[in-house]
């Protein structure tokens, strides 16, 4: 049967474009027909995942590329990703071939609504395969669905396909090659009945828009009524509806909202620690093998200093970024994100944000970057530039033991009214700084740079579904090989560049000199020791000195190495960490020229001020840089945060001083 | 008759819209108003003349609402419902 249609010597490779509504079950079908073989990247200019497969099958010979559209409710071009499916099929993306077939993936329990986008494909000029999936769905809804009348109304194949117990994959791959081939020879598959309508889309103005879109639901109802038997328990609520009694319940649904977010803020901070660790013992012993088995000399200072611990610093964030990645897979995947979304859009909108922008934010406590790039849910441009914009503010891991060695060095042992430990209290009020401080700069974006009216918050509350275990893995490492790709670049040059800065120039050195105290006095005499000196009047109203302005130039790479500079400047050796007690000691007693003490507790509560709201992560800048694809934000970004930052700390240090604390 | 026109708010309810209809009530729209791509995207999710929809909830905060048209849940938000006028109430 199939060799009648294939060609016997011609062209063996056909293009297919796999569309279809959110939830519909279109990405776990394209996961089993393409396996591994897939390539995930972007489209140019915008951050829609671009998702290509090669869908192989044993029996026939054709090779098929399987070009994976956004998921789609429409084809107007009203959204980016509208914009780009249109593109895809039309043949006008830069790069992609011009499908020969569209497999149009829809959901049988919820057929109307997905017909829509079935009868705007038949409109093109491509031939169309529908792939019926959830009838089972659809059957404990007591609905029976007549496929192959749905076929002959719509004029195009229709196969239920069962993507999880495999059944239909067979018949759609037939279907698929037999359209595309056909049409080879001139098939004109395209029902009349569908290609009226078209003639309306030549019709102008708002009008005739509408008149459309009424034409298709008119088709589609008529459609609906001679395929579809609903039977007498169709009526009655469905599962999601009952789960949904609890979970978007007015109290019940907030507190089951709010205890989710602490189980993955918990995981992320408690779960991750221990790959975390082992990741940086692996790096610092991976570094020091690489050092002692190559000769001495700058190449190998450059690959162990700079290299390895530079990447290493960011790559320890790996289990948290892999694990937030695996809770919002899971969320999606199963529908409760929506419901999150309902839950708590009035109280985002409030500052101007969307629903959708509390988990990127939530997300930006463990770490900005994955924080940043699950803002990918935003359709809104601007709402999205927004969440971005104000991520960096939430408190991320890598403040921790900032704020941890400098508690530990000032405020430890102490308490507000004999019982509240003021470590704990300064450590809240870090966090509370952050996010006020985010809310604030979130209503005045909106209100000016970013002006736009309130987000329009038009969204479907998907069934409820068991998450499926092999998209929510493939979607984790996809998401996160995407991380290390894109931010890995960037952070590698960068690395080297700080490196450098505090290798070169080379100081002589001094003999009988201890290695600690070699490389204190290398720093100093170093690049970034000559800026931190530069910077030392800009930084000393602020209470700081050129060491710690040293220090705050090398924690660019990550703010936890802001810890271990100090420990290199104060003479402690590279192995102090935030709980120390050289380290603290040393902190304590350094001087300054005059004999008077550099650090005070004022000095540490407005450095830690300052790495509450300052942009001190080239790996943020980098995945910003990615994300907005430009510069300007990026630039924007780091001068906004960074005048903030100086000036809290200003007023926290002068004010301070003021107000005769020390 | 003359009183009608005076009054800024028709008698007849003709101007009924979804953010008034009661949690729980099922009702017939009439037209989704305005344009631009919000009313465009109500309308490709089938809400056009002639759809029964039944309001399920609200959120915690009044808002956003839930709605239940062509056996799927959509959320949209009381500023947006109001685009959407509805025929009668109760059916």
């Amino acid at each position: 049967m199939l060799e009648k249609v294939l060609p016997a010597d011609g062209d063996r490779r056909i293009v297919v474009a796999l569309a279809g509504n959110p939830n519909a079950g279109k990405t776990t079908l394209f996961n089993v027909i393409t396996g591994l073989r897939q390539k995930v990247a972007n489209y140019p200019g915008v951050t829609v995942e671009r998702k290509e497969g090669h869908w192989k099958f044993a029996g026939d010979e054709v090779e098929t590329l399987v070009i994976d559209l956004p998921g789609l409710y429409s084809l107007d071009a009203t959204s980016t990703d509208e914009v780009i499916a249109r593109d895809v099929i039309q043949g006008g993306m830069p790069g992609l071939p011009k499908p020969d077939i569209v497999v149009v993936v829809a959901d049988a329990s919820n057929l109307e609504r997905n017909l829509y986008l079935v009868t705007q494909l038949s409109e093109f000029r491509v031939p169309v395969v529908v792939a019926l999936t959830m009838l089972d769905i659809a059957a404990k809804q007591d609905l029976v669905i007549n496929s192959a009348k749905l076929a002959e109304l719509l004029g195009i194949p229709v196969v239920p396909v069962n993507v999880k117990q495999k059944i239909g994959l067979k018949e759609l791959r037939k279907a698929v090659l037999k359209s595309a081939f056909a049409v080879g020879a001139g098939n004109d598959r395209i029902p009349a009945t569908l290609k009226d309508e078209s003639i309306h889309l030549s019709l102008s103005g708002d009008a005739g828009a509408n008149a459309v879109i009424f034409e298709r639901y008119r088709f589609i109802s008529d459609v609906y009524q001679q395929v579809v038997q609903a039977g007498a328990h169709s009526e009655h609520p469905t599962f999601s509806e009952k789960i949904d009694r609890v979970l978007t319940h007015k109290f019940f649904g907030l507190l089951i909202l709010v205890s989710v977010l602490l189980v993955v803020f918990q995981a992320i901070f408690s779960w991750a620690t221990l790959p975390m660790d082992l990741l940086d013992v692996g790096f610092g012993s991976f570094g020091s093998y690489v050092g002692s088995s190559l000769p001495p000399g700058i190449l190998t200072d450059l690959l162990v200093d700079g290299v390895i611990a530079g990447v290493g610093a960011v790559l320890i964030f790996l289990p948290q970024i892999l694990l937030l990645f695996l809770f919002i897979s899971i969320l999606e995947d199963s529908g409760y994100m929506a419901r999150a979304a309902f839950l708590l859009d009035k109280l985002m909108s409030r500052f101007g944000l969307h629903g959708k922008a509390f988990l990127p934010l939530m997300s930006s406590f463990a770490c900005a970057i994955p924080g940043i790039m699950a803002t990918r849910t935003i359709e809104n441009k601007r709402d999205r530039l927004a969440t971005i914009l104000i991520a960096p503010f939430m408190s991320c891991s890598a403040r921790l033991p900032v704020y941890a060695l400098m508690i530990a060095a000032f405020f430890s042992g102490q308490s507000i009214f004999g019982f509240i430990s003021l470590g704990a209290v300064l450590m809240l009020a870090m966090y509370s700084l952050g996010i006020a401080v985010a809310v604030l700069a979130a209503f005045v974006f909106k209100k000016t740079i970013l002006k736009s009216p309130p987000p329009p918050f038009v969204m479907e509350l998907p069934p409820y579904r068991l998450p499926n275990l092999r998209t929510v893995l493939q979607n984790m490492l996809s998401r996160s090989w995407l991380f290390i790709k894109r931010a890995g670049t960037i952070i590698l040059l960068i690395s080297m560049l700080l490196w450098g800065l505090m290798y070169f120039p080379r100081a002589a050195s001094i003999s009988h000199a201890s290695p600690e105290s070699q490389s204190a006095f290398q720093l100093e005499q170093s690049f970034a020791g000559s800026l931190g000196k530069t910077l030392e009047p800009v930084i000393e109203p602020l209470g700081f000195d050129w060491k710690i302005g040293v220090a705050i130039v090398a924690s660019f790479a990550a703010r936890e190495v802001l810890v271990s500079t100090l420990s290199i400047i104060y003479n402690v050796g590279d192995e102090g960490n935030e709980e120390s007690p050289s380290l603290i000691n040393a902190i304590r007693n350094s001087k300054r020229a005059d004999g008077s003490k550099v650090w005070t507790p004022l000095t540490a509560l407005s450095l830690m001020v300052f790495f509450v709201l300052a942009m001190q992560c080239m790996s943020t800048l980098a995945i910003v840089r990615r994300e907005t694809n430009s510069w300007s934000w990026v630039i924007f970004m780091f001068g906004y945060m960074t005048v903030l930052a100086y000036c809290a700390s200003f007023l926290t240090y002068q004010g301070g001083k003021i107000l005769g604390f020390t | 008759m003359e009183d009608n026109r005076v009054k800024p708010i028709n008698p007849v309810r003709a101007a009924a819209n979804l953010a008034e209809l009661e949690t729980g009530m099922t009702a017939v729209v009439k037209q989704v108003k305005g344009k631009g791509p919000v009313a465009k995207r109500l309308m490709e999710m089938g809400i056009v003349p002639g759809v029964k929809v039944r309001v399920v909830k609200s959120a915690p905060f009044g808002d956003p609402i839930e709605l239940r048209v062509r056996g799927f849940s959509l959320a949209l938000r009381i500023s947006e419902a109001r685009k959407v006028e509805i025929m009668e109430k109760a059916v």
